[in-house]
């Protein structure tokens, strides 16, 4: 732990009371409906406590009462700022149980929208944590990109922020002729803007100050915790399952794993679990670009659509990377026309489990910050 | 009917503009507007792409409050659980009057998605709360968003504030008889 | 490793508390393990050397109509071999031990597991509610659950 940051105050002579403190459930800067309720002394933080579930819409309910497909849009729900990798785990999930293998094409396609949605997402994640930390413009700037993103998803699916585009074995639509064109024109405008990100936000010496040494997360912790996703990675460990057990086509794209290293601080602080949303970024751009140059021009993406999805008895568990961490479905099935049971290992869920732990010993205004790294979302976290 | 179509008519000499105090107050009003944002789920995302740089939602004169005591209307976007509509309820009373509730998103207006199994989900905060425009979407557009704002002004520049008064004050009378 | 040698890894170690594996496509292939020593499983499956599940990447309650369960995925980051582990439990008696220190990530999923199924974890060491609020009756996940008529005043239904 750091030295700089880590305030251990001797209380002794002051005359302080321990003060309990609720931040939230409705709080500018909770990113969604989450309460913490804090113990401090004087302003340091000696207790965390979250409250969480003041977003629980029964997602698990309504995945025993509705039909495989009829599903889909309620994921979609989940991490709404993600929702196409949402889709993914649990179509590969049906498609696994059914034995459907989808065309070349549908899986080109699948790439190029999780990532776009990977770069949407992470746009979100750095402009509200530099929000969190007192920085307007970034917001600005990224909401303007990531409007691109959006028109393009429009284009295709017809929704601009729950789409509904994956269906079991195959996608909703096909791409229209300028796809591949409107995709570099993204990856350019994402890299321009990132260049000036890092240069108005991150390296920024007041920001460095604000975010290095705070909330560090020691990897062996992360683990315990089960935190996966920019929030492990951030840690200083390689965990992605795009790499470690390639799902779909991932293992034909060139890529790093980007990993914090403690640049500026230490390994595993605010910063780099910032860091490492940024560079992903730039993979996600490195892999539109391959696939848009790999991907068929023809082909047919309804091919492989099955007319009635019928699930055998069985259950499977399947994940994807989600921009967050792991993201994984564990469906039951007992054979009939609606799943038995739909469990999702909800990502932010289990990353925010990991905020008490880390955020002790730090100011008040850190703790936002530190929640703001972790970049969670609460439909997410309560379903 | 707002104040400024008064510069071209007929009673505009030198520079001067007659009007009615109700319109001077609406027109301040219904210009001015501060908000509580009750973000609450996706719906909550889409208003943040208004509130960013390709809508602007502060074009309309709104700032947002972080304190619902500042605030002239509060905008419910997304889901209200059963867990939170004690403290919508809460934040709406702590609001000074005159005050008016948008309520964004299928979800805030009935319950969505989630009308048939959610056992947590409240049916629509116009059970807990009265609400003054309903947008309908899932999650709306950030341009039905921008309508719903017109129409509240255009609502706020309706209103009779002093008729209001006297017609309180006759109800107060009958009330002590 | 697969699944396999872990079941054969375990049944010598713990004997009849290990009751059967089940492999049939295009299941994933588990593990039913009896309840009473299932922190003892998991502590060996954690720290055995070459087992090293370190990574529980979900618990999840279960309603099969007739009985409860709680079933345990787990990951060994080093290995990149997953096990599944299932347990059942009856209606009357829904008591199983915890795991959460073992892996911390346990502690709210075993909260969900209670709240949602009525799941009681024997040694957590703050079994309430998670997601419904606190005074919440009834355990919304099982089969049989009736949405309630009324909470605080508020009609539910639509
Ligand atoms: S109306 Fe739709 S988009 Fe809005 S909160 Fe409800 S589910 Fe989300």
């Amino acid at each position: 732990m750091s030295e700089r940051r880590k305030i251990e105050f001797d209380y002794s002579g002051v005359d302080t009371d321990r003060m309990r403190v609720n931040v939230g459930p409705q709080h500018p800067s909770t990113h969604g409906v989450l309460r913490l309720e804090v113990e401090l002394e004087g302003e340091i933080v000696t207790e965390v406590v979250p409250h969480i579930g003041y977003l629980h819409r029964c997602f698990e309910k309504h995945a025993e009462a509705m039909t495989y497909p009829q599903v889909i849009p309620y994921i979609d729900r989940m991490d709404y700022i993600s929702s196409m990798n949402n889709e993914w785990p649990y179509v590969i999930a049906i498609e696994e149980m059914c034995g459907i293998k989808v065309p070349e094409k549908v899986e080109y396609i699948r790439v190029i929208c999780a990532e776009l949605n990977r770069i949407a997402n992470h746009q979100i994640a750095v402009a509200t944590f530099g929000l969190d930390a007192g920085a307007f413009t970034p917001f600005l700037y990224l909401f303007r990109d990531r409007e691109w993103i959006l028109n393009l998803f429009e284009r295709i699916s017809g929704g601009r922020l729950l789409y509904n585009y994956f269906c079991v074995g195959g996608v909703r639509g096909d791409v229209y002729p300028t796809f591949k064109e409107d995709c570099l024109d993204i990856v350019r405008q994402v890299r321009a803007t990132n260049k000036e990100i890092m240069d108005l936000l991150i390296y920024n010496h007041i920001f460095v100050e604000r975010t290095a040494n705070i909330g560090i997360l020691p990897v062996d912790v992360a683990i315990n915790y089960g935190c996966s996703g920019p929030v492990l990675r951030g840690s200083g460990f390689p965990y992605d399952l795009r790499r470690s057990e390639p799902y779909s086509i991932y293992d034909r794209f060139d890529f790093d794993v980007q990993v914090g290293k403690g640049e500026v601080g230490t390994v595993g602080d605010c910063w780099d679990r910032n860091i490492v949303r940024m560079r992903e970024m730039e993979e996600s751009c490195k892999i539109i670009e391959q696939a848009v140059a790999q991907m068929p021009d023809t082909g047919d993406v309804f091919e492989a659509i099955p007319k009635k999805i019928r699930v055998p008895k069985g259950e499977i568990y399947r994940a994807a990377e989600n921009p967050k961490g792991e993201l994984g479905f564990y469906i039951v099935s007992d054979g009939g026309q609606k799943p038995f049971r739909v469990r999702p290992r909800a990502t932010s869920f289990i990353n925010l489990s990991v905020l008490p732990e880390i955020s002790k010993g730090y100011m008040l205004a850190d703790l936002i910050l530190i929640l703001g790294s972790i970049d969670i979302v609460l439909g997410e976290v309560d379903r | 009917m707002g104040l400024l179509d008064r510069l071209d008519n007929p009673y505009n000499f030198g520079g001067i503009i007659l009007g009615t105090l109700e319109d001077l107050l609406n027109w301040g009003r219904s210009k001015s507007d501060w908000y509580l944002h009750f973000g609450l789920a996706c719906c909550a995302i889409e208003f943040m792409a208004a509130n960013a740089s390709h809508f602007d939602f502060m074009r309309f004169g709104t700032i947002p409050r972080a304190s619902p005591r500042q605030a002239d209307f509060m905008i419910v976007s997304g889901t209200v659980t059963l867990k939170m509509a004690e403290r919508i309820v809460r934040l709406y009373e702590q609001m000074a009057d005159p005050k008016y509730v948008l309520s964004m998103g299928s979800c805030a207006n009935c319950g969505g998605p989630y009308w048939e199994h959610g056992y947590h989900v409240l049916k629509g905060v116009d059970r807990i709360i009265p609400v003054d425009v309903y947008i309908p979407g899932c999650p709306p557009r950030p341009e039905a968003f921008l309508e719903g704002m017109i129409l509240l002004q255009s609502k706020i520049n309706k209103q009779e504030i002093f008729k209001k008064r006297k017609r309180l004050e006759e109800e107060m009378k009958n009330m002590n008889q | 490793m697969t699944q396999q040698e872990i079941y054969n890894i375990l049944k010598e170690k713990f004997g009849d508390e290990i009751i059967e594996f089940s492999h049939e496509l295009p299941s994933d292939p588990y593990i039913v393990a009896n309840r009473s020593k299932i922190d003892e499983i998991c502590l060996f499956l954690r720290d055995e050397e070459n087992l090293n599940f370190d990574y529980l990447v979900i618990l999840s309650g279960m309603d099969y109509i007739e009985k409860l369960g709680v079933v345990y995925h787990l990951y060994s980051i080093k290995h990149k071999h997953r096990l599944t582990i299932k347990v059942f439990l009856s209606k009357d008696d829904p008591h199983i031990p915890t795991v959460e220190k073992i892996w911390r990530s346990a502690d709210w999923h075993e909260r969900e597991a209670w709240d949602m199924y009525g799941i009681i974890f024997d040694g957590h060491h703050n079994l309430i509610r998670i997601l419904c609020p606190y005074d919440w009756e009834g355990f919304p996940l099982r089969k049989d659950y009736k949405t309630p008529e009324e909470y605080h005043g508020i009609k539910v239904p639509y």
